[in-house]
């Protein structure tokens, strides 16, 4: 770099630079935040949609599922599989008896683990996941698969 | 035989062997994973893939954080030219950080995850279970105050000592570290909003702050083994830092695009994260720049070559494969398959691992009484462990590329109806997730070497 350009240069780009598009950053999270609740179905956040979040954070499903695209890659896209799985008509029946049915033991098979959920709970889980297979996230997945 | 500049540099050395005996534990973990992708029950009653995951990745974390914490005490009192305010805090919280640390891990591998939350009272403030945050809310609690006693450690050691660019560039990410974290502790029910803030710590930390750590651990090597003059460096270092952060702030938009967010996020995060290649592109020229132009022939190759490899590695990794699928119209049918996979163990390889080990490899022989650098045999041995790590690191993002491009071909780009599902896609990309997981074990091979030279001695003379 050339001598003209000097150290203290450097230092006042990095500084101004940083703080000019922090502050654009916050003013963008700020017009976000107002923005969200035409898109995030929050009216529709129930008790049971709130058990259902805790259930999925206590029992790691992160771990294994993406959820809207984030999370481990080893296990369905699950943002989507109210829609996948039945939808209103059989998607709580359908997640009962998968939950039910773990361990599949399927010699070789990924196998997913029996969470000992009741019934109760396991409802809680559906009403949260069809809560967020309605939110509106710009049109992703691509396809049903997730 | 006593080479440390000041005393107090020492409490670096606790910081990274327990960083380096984590990070074989994260390599460990990795190869069950890796396993378990295409063995599906491989220890499925014992590890389940979730809590493999929780280990593998949590580990790499706290290593991390360990390594970053040793370079500071390393190198904050001789930038400083003081010594450290106070060894004695620095080395009680290395203990309970380390003892946090194995317990939380404990606590993943022995019980299941929802009774260790109900162990540690998460329904209090429910704060786990969210991808890398899964430690316990109390083990979250411990982490900040480890990070509050750190950073008064070391801001008094710099208010009393010299305050050089790089203690001032190394004191701004460290301080930026902990602050997002507390972004850690909002939780929300609104999963919108849960994601947004999450990435207040997960974004602002790898493609914020911890660039800044490692644009001022990278400086001081290069000081230290060029011997080119430090005004020189330390404009390149202001210069990369600020392409980083005017990139990589607004870079975090890219993460916006499907998440009830205005559309405007996919124009932005677009623009600003094709930049972010530029700051590491900018790190190989000046790392590379700076060696050429050295005064010095410093007898330490292999801290040279870690140097220089950290600086092309996290270009590749997180520059260009960061790149490969962050414009909207392409994380569309990227956004969570094995493209994002392919690009994380690269970037966090090749700008954070190997940075650690590169201010380790420069360290470790004056911590250990050994002098300026390792003997011939023991550097060489440790140059094995580099080309193996880093080749076989290559080739594991190569074949994580590969199954990728295949799963998005097969499950994304089709219509519904026609897309093949999850699990059969998985199936067919069964060859790649094998030739990941030899070169996984080629990995192991080369952190073996690696751990290894620091127990090679010189031939004794006949």
């Amino acid at each position: 770099m050339s001598e003209s350009f000097t150290k203290g240069m450097a230092r006042n780009i990095y500084y101004g630079g940083s703080v000019f598009f922090f502050l654009i950053f916050l003013a963008l999270t700020f017009h976000t935040t107002k923005e969200m609740p035409e898109r995030d179905n929050r009216q529709n956040i129930t008790e049971s949609v709130e058990r259902g979040k805790h259930l999925w954070e206590k029992n790691n499903c992160i771990g294994c599922h993406t959820l809207l695209g984030e999370g481990a890659y080893f296990a369905p896209e699950l943002g989507n599989v109210f829609q996948r799985r039945g939808g209103e008509a059989g998607f709580k029946m359908f997640l009962n008896g998968w939950m039910k049915a773990q361990p599949l033991n399927i010699p070789g098979r990924r196998q997913m683990p029996n969470f000992h959920l009741n019934d109760q709970e396991i409802d809680d889980l559906a009403e949260f996941l069809k809560w967020t297979s309605e939110m509106d996230i710009n049109g992703w997945p691509p396809n049903i698969e997730g | 035989m006593n080479t440390l500049k000041y005393q107090s540099q020492a409490v670096a050395k606790p910081y990274f062997v327990f960083a380096l005996i984590l990070f074989v534990g994260q390599i460990l973990f990795g190869l069950i994973m890796g396993l378990q992708y295409v063995v599906g029950d491989f220890l499925g009653g014992a590890i389940p893939f979730n809590v493999a995951r929780m280990v593998h990745t949590n580990l790499l974390i706290v290593w991390l954080l360990f390594g970053f914490m040793g370079s500071a005490y390393y190198l904050v009192p001789e930038e400083a030219e003081t010594e450290l305010y106070s060894p004695k805090l620095a080395i009680i919280l290395f203990w309970v950080f380390a003892a946090a640390g194995v317990a939380t891990i404990l606590g993943y591998l022995l019980v299941p995850y929802s009774t260790l939350a109900d162990f540690t009272f998460n329904e209090l403030w429910p704060t786990m279970g969210r991808e890398f945050l899964e430690q316990p809310t109390i083990t979250k609690l411990g982490i900040v105050v480890v990070c509050l006693g750190f950073l008064f450690n070391l801001g008094m050691t710099i208010l009393k000592g010299r305050k050089t660019a790089i203690n001032m560039v190394l004191m701004t990410g460290l301080i930026g570290l902990a602050v997002f974290f507390l972004f850690a502790f909002y939780n929300p029910t609104n999963l919108a909003l849960d994601k947004y803030f999450w990435w207040f710590v997960v974004h602002l930390w790898v493609e914020g702050v911890w660039e800044l750590i490692m644009g001022a651990i990278l400086a001081y090597v290069l000081i230290k083994i060029t011997g080119v003059d430090r005004e020189v460096i330390e404009k390149w270092l202001y210069v990369i830092i600020a392409m980083a952060l005017i990139s990589g702030i607004l870079g975090t938009g890219h993460h916006f695009y499907w998440l009830a967010t205005p559309e405007y996020w996919q124009w932005v995060g677009s623009i600003f994260s094709a930049i972010e290649p530029l700051p590491f592109f900018a790190m190989v020229l000046y790392a590379f720049n700076m060696v050429n132009r050295r005064r010095r022939e410093h007898p330490n190759k292999a801290a040279t070559l870690w140097a220089l490899g950290t600086a092309v590695m996290a270009f590749l990794g997180a520059g260009v494969w960061g790149f490969l699928h962050t414009l909207a119209p392409v994380n569309f049918y990227t956004h969570g398959s094995q493209i994002t996979a392919a690009h994380g163990h690269m970037a966090f390889y090749g700008a954070y691992a190997m940075i650690v080990m590169t201010i380790i490899s420069f360290a470790m022989p004056k911590l250990r009484g050994i002098g300026e650098a390792n003997c011939n045999r023991a550097q060489v041995r440790e140059m094995w462990g580099f080309w193996l790590m880093t080749v076989s690191m290559v080739f594991i993002t190569l074949f994580l590329t590969g199954a990728g491009v295949l799963q998005v071909w097969l499950q994304r780009l089709p219509e519904s109806g026609e897309a093949l599902s999850f699990m059969a896609t998985q199936d067919k990309l069964a060859i790649f997730y094998w030739m990941r997981e030899v070169a996984g074990v080629f990995f192991l091979l080369g952190l073996i070497a690696y751990i290894s030279s620091f127990w090679v001695k010189e031939k004794a003379q006949a």
